[in-house]
Parts: structure tokens; C-alpha cells; sequence
């Protein structure tokens, strides 16, 4: 209560940059031990002559591989198409998974009308999908498009729906007490308190997303990572199977690592066990 | 004045919780309500409160019926319950959202340093005690300066001691704008060092048992003869009260010191 209590307090909050950003690198590098050192056996293996490389390349020829596209522009036309599709699909499926959410969230209406219908097209494998969006939609981009975001639908609605009818009562009643307009509850108490779950659903959702990029770039594409897969099997390079794989691997993290990072900010409040870990 | 007149409460499962409560509170009142567990006092509250619908009867401010959140009635619970995604600053400012932004910032600052508070407008409500949660959860409630202030067993989380200094600085921010309060308690002590008045309830169902003044000068000196009167007589009208759960009669002790308000 008294002022020195007040300082120590904040000198223990903010601990130094250096030492955090050393903490993180440590757990970073950390991780980097197994995949590295199965990566260095294995070409060691092949420099060795110990092992057929045909089918599995060693980790050199897969980088020099992903260097040669770069070199030649091609990985960006794929990595630009892929990155377009999913940033479309992912919007789309987002913004109406979010906005069905709430609304069943808020509404036991609104869930009773709606919620039924979407749990039974729910329990369609999405796949399922593709020769019927094909037919409506054509073979490029439109029907990949509503692949992703049936895709990434369901996890946001489900997350977002649950988020908000969970929302703890005892909050809820403060906006009451204060007299909050329907509006201002959902914008000042439901929102907020949601948020934590909100962002769970997106990234779930971007993983989806990337699944059925994948997807819907092996049945037919021109360009885009998932066709790099396809043309890397028919013409035999598994190299070049290897270095798409690696760049979904990469380009999947930077989503969801730009997820995380952008909404951090909105969440420094939180009281979870794991702060700052 | 608050006029509670003839207040019933059923729940859905049945529970006859309050019958034919019938109470009035004076502007700027302090009433105590006490009584064993289970006797209707949160019920009774959160009629008041408009947060709840009464079965029967209603509850009314200056004549207004009470059918929903009244502008002029607050409410502090029994846990803090301030909003986590939000400083301790824009806790308190909650419910002054109507307000120009260098109001709201005067009226929290004040607010803050009248509970001791002074500096911690930026904190987190993580990064508060209980006993400063609850000072935070009570000022929120005073800011928008409200007729009568509803408290369930604000500090019945709380140790002695905190619970004896948080007792003293609501009766601090009381006297500003002399508000009603209605303060359900557990706790004897608290009853006598606070209110006017002490309403005993009785349970199964919840009404009133006794209605006991209080009327002791302050402040209240804690270790006074009149003081342990006092108490002595709510505890009795309590003991009273959970021994005879199926008596429908209303019972009424005099005030402890001579020349009531009676
Ligand atoms: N939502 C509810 N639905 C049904 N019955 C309820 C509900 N809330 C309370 N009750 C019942 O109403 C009665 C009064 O409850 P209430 O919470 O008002 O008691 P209380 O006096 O505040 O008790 P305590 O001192 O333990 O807080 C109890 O018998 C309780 O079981
Ligand atoms: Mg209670």
C-alpha cells in the first residue's frame, strides 16, 4: 500500500530486455537441437555413402533446391499465390465465423435457429466439398477460396460461440448494474472478455486454413506451394516435394507467429500461470 | 428514501426465498442486514438492485418503482469483480462514461486517493490485493455518485484487521454525499460499528425478525460498554432469529441507547 511497495512492484514487472530476449533464445536454440542434428547425421549418412539419397534428399540438395527458386522468382509467385489464397479464405471464413459466433453466442435464439444446421454441415469432411464448389464455382480461385473458408469457419463460429455464452455471469452483471445498452455490453464487457478465446479460434482456424490450402491446390492449381508439391511427384523431384513442404512449414509459422504478436498488446492484462513464459 | 413494500421472491426451482419483506430506509441511512445463511439477504439485494424481478411487491427510490438497474441505486458485491481487461483507473471509470474525459479523471483521482490508492490508477486488477480490489470495486460504485449503495458482504473476504480499515473508509466516503446504505453482513461487529439500523432476518422462508436502532454517536468508539450493548443485542435478536425458523412472528427489541430515534 505504502509508496515502496508501489516501486518495488514496478521495478519487478519490468524486467530487463536483454535478459528476456537471452531466456527466449535459449528455449529457441533449444529447439532447434533435434531437428538440426537429424538433419547433420543424415548428410553426414550421404557424404558417407551410407545411404541412397533418391528418394530422400539430404538437407544440402533440399536447401539448394529452395535456393535455386528463390534465385528464379518462382518461390514468390507460389508463395504469393498460396499466401493470397489464404489470406482471402481465411478472411472470409474468419469474419463469418466470428460473426455467426456471436451472434448464437449472445442469442439462445438465434442458437436454437441456426446452430443445428451448422453442426450437421459441420460433420461433412470438407473435402467433401471440392466437387461441388467446383461445379458452382469453377476450377480456379473462387472454389479454392470457399474450400479455405469453410475450412476456417468452423473453428472460429465453434470458439467464438462458446467464448461468449461462457462469459462469466458476475462480469456480465457489472455491465448490467451500469446500465450498458445491449451494444455497449457486447463492445465493453463481452468483447474484451472473449478475446483470449477469440484468438485461439483465429489461429486454429489459420492452421485449418493452411490444411485445406494444400488441398485445394493439389486438385488443380497452375501455381502456389501445393502445386510445387504436385509437379515435385510427377516429375519425380522430391526436393523440390521437400523445400514446398518446408516453405508451408515457414510461411504456416509467420502467420501464426503475426497472430500472436499483433494482439499481444491487447492482452498484457491477463492472469494466466504462464505470464511472460 | 428507499420503501420496500411487501416484496415476495420465488425462484423457478420453487425456493421461497423472501416473503413479504416491508422495509423503508431514510436518505442517507445506513442499514445493516443480517441473518444466518440462506435467509434471502443477496435475494433481497438484488431486488433492490434491479437486477433481479420481485414475485410479488417491489421496491421503489423516492416513489420510482425498481424494475431494472436504476442510475441512482449501486451495487458492490461480494467479490470485487473488477473488469481485468481494464487498469484500476478505468475500473473506477466505468459507469462515468457519460461524462467529459477531465471530469472522469478528476473524480478518479479523488476517488483513489480517498481509498489510500494514489498511483495505482495504471495497475492492472491483477496486480491488486483483496482488500485494494475491493476499495477499487467500492469507489467504482461511488463515482457516479449514487442515492443509496447497495454492499453484500463486501468484506467478508477479508482478515480483521483490513476489514476493520475498509469499514472506516466507507463510512470516510459516506460522509461526502451522505448516500442510503443498505450493507448485508455476516458480521455483527461490522453491523454495530456502521449502521443506523440492524435488520434481522429469518430464514424459510426470509423476512424480517427484528429491526434493531443502533443509535450510537461517531465515531463509534469499538470497545465501549454502549458499543458491546449493542452488539450484544443484535447477536441475541440472531440467536433468536436461526432458533425459531418456523415462527411467523415479527419480533422487536428497543434501541440499546436511551433516546432512540424513535
Ligand atoms: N438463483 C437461485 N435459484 C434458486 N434458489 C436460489 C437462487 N439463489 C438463491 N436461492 C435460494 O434462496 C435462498 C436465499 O438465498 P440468498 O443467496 O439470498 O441467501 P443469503 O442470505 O444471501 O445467504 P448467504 O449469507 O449464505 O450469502 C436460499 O435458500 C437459496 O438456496
Ligand atoms: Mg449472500
Amino acid at each position: 500500500m505504502s509508496e515502496a511497495t508501489l516501486d518495488q512492484t514496478t521495478t519487478t514487472n519490468a524486467q530487463p530486455k536483454a535478459a528476456r530476449f537471452a531466456v527466449f533464445g535459449t528455449s529457441f536454440l533449444l529447439g532447434l537441437v533435434l531437428p538440426v542434428t537429424a538433419g547433420l547425421l543424415y548428410e553426414a549418412a550421404f557424404r558417407a555413402g551410407l545411404v541412397q539419397a533418391r528418394l530422400l534428399p539430404p538437407p544440402s540438395r533440399v536447401f539448394t533446391t529452395l535456393w535455386k527458386l528463390a534465385q528464379s522468382g518462382e518461390l514468390t509467385t507460389h508463395v504469393l499465390a498460396t499466401t493470397v489464397r489464404v489470406g482471402m479464405g481465411f478472411g472470409l471464413g474468419a469474419l463469418v465465423g466470428m460473426l455467426l459466433g456471436a451472434l448464437t453466442g449472445a442469442s439462445r435464439n438465434a442458437r436454437r435457429l441456426l446452430d443445428p444446421t451448422l453442426q450437421a454441415l459441420r460433420a461433412i469432411p470438407s473435402l467433401a466439398w471440392v466437387p461441388l464448389f467446383i461445379l458452382w464455382l469453377g476450377i480456379f480461385e473462387s472454389s479454392k477460396i470457399a474450400l479455405i473458408a469453410v475450412g476456417v469457419f468452423f473453428p472460429v463460429y465453434l470458439g467464438v460461440m462458446a467464448a461468449i455464452a461462457n462469459v462469466d455471469r458476475k462480469i456480465v452483471e457489472v455491465g448490467r448494474v451500469f446500465r450498458l445498452s445491449r451494444l455497449a455490453l457486447v463492445r465493453r464487457v463481452l468483447l474484451p472478455a472473449i478475446l483470449p478465446d477469440f484468438i485461439i479460434a483465429i489461429r486454429s482456424g489459420l492452421g485449418l486454413g493452411f490444411m485445406f490450402v494444400v488441398a485445394a491446390e493439389i486438385m488443380g492449381a497452375s501455381e502456389g506451394l501445393g502445386y510445387l508439391l504436385v509437379d515435385g511427384q510427377q516429375l519425380g523431384k522430391p526436393d523440390q516435394i521437400l523445400a514446398a513442404i518446408i516453405a508451408f512449414a515457414v510461411l504456416g509459422k509467420i502467420g501464426d507467429w503475426l497472430i500472436v504478436v499483433l494482439t499481444k498488446p491487447f492482452l498484457t492484462w491477463q492472469d494466466t500461470h504462464q505470464r511472460g513464459a | 428514501m428507499l420503501t420496500i413494500d411487501a416484496l415476495c421472491k420465488i425462484y423457478p426451482n420453487g425456493t421461497q426465498a423472501l416473503e413479504k419483506i416491508s422495509l423503508d430506509v431514510d436518505a442517507g441511512e445506513i442499514v445493516a442486514l443480517v441473518g444466518g445463511s440462506g435467509c434471502g439477504k443477496t435475494t433481497l439485494l438484488r431486488m433492490i438492485s434491479g437486477l433481479e424481478a420481485p414475485t410479488r411487491g417491489h421496491a421503489a427510490l423516492d416513489g420510482e418503482v425498481i424494475d431494472a438497474p436504476h442510475p441512482a441505486v449501486g451495487i458492490v458485491f461480494q467479490e470485487a469483480r473488477l473488469l481485468p481487461w481494464l487498469t484500476v483507473a478505468q475500473n473506477i471509470a466505468f459507469g462515468l462514461d457519460h461524462l467529459p474525459k477531465d471530469e472522469q479523471d478528476r473524480r478518479v483521482d479523488e476517488a483513489l486517493l480517498r481509498v489510500g490508492l494514489a498511483g495505482y490508477g495504471k495497475r492492472w486488477p491483477r496486480e491488486l490485493s483483496g482488500g485494494q480490489a475491493q476499495r477499487v470495486s467500492i469507489v467504482r460504485a461511488l463515482v457516479t455518485q449514487p442515492k443509496a449503495l447497495l454492499l453484500d458482504e463486501p468484506f467478508s473476504a477479508l482478515d480483521a484487521l483490513t476489514r476493520e480499515s475498509l469499514q472506516d473508509h466507507l463510512l470516510a466516503l459516506w460522509e461526502t454525499h451522505r448516500p442510503t446504505l443498505v450493507l448485508v453482513t455476516h458480521d455483527v461487529e461490522e453491523a454495530v460499528a456502521l449502521a443506523d439500523r440492524a435488520i434481522v432476518l429469518q430464514p424459510k422462508p426470509g423476512r424480517i425478525f427484528a429491526d434493531i436502532p443502533i443509535d450510537l454517536p461517531r465515531p463509534r468508539d469499538r470497545l465501549s460498554p454502549e458499543f458491546a450493548e449493542a452488539k450484544r443485542l443484535v447477536l441475541k435478536a440472531l440467536d433468536g432469529s436461526i432458533n425459531q425458523p418456523h415462527s411467523h412472528q415479527a419480533g422487536r427489541v428497543q434501541s440499546p441507547a436511551a433516546g432512540g430515534s424513535f
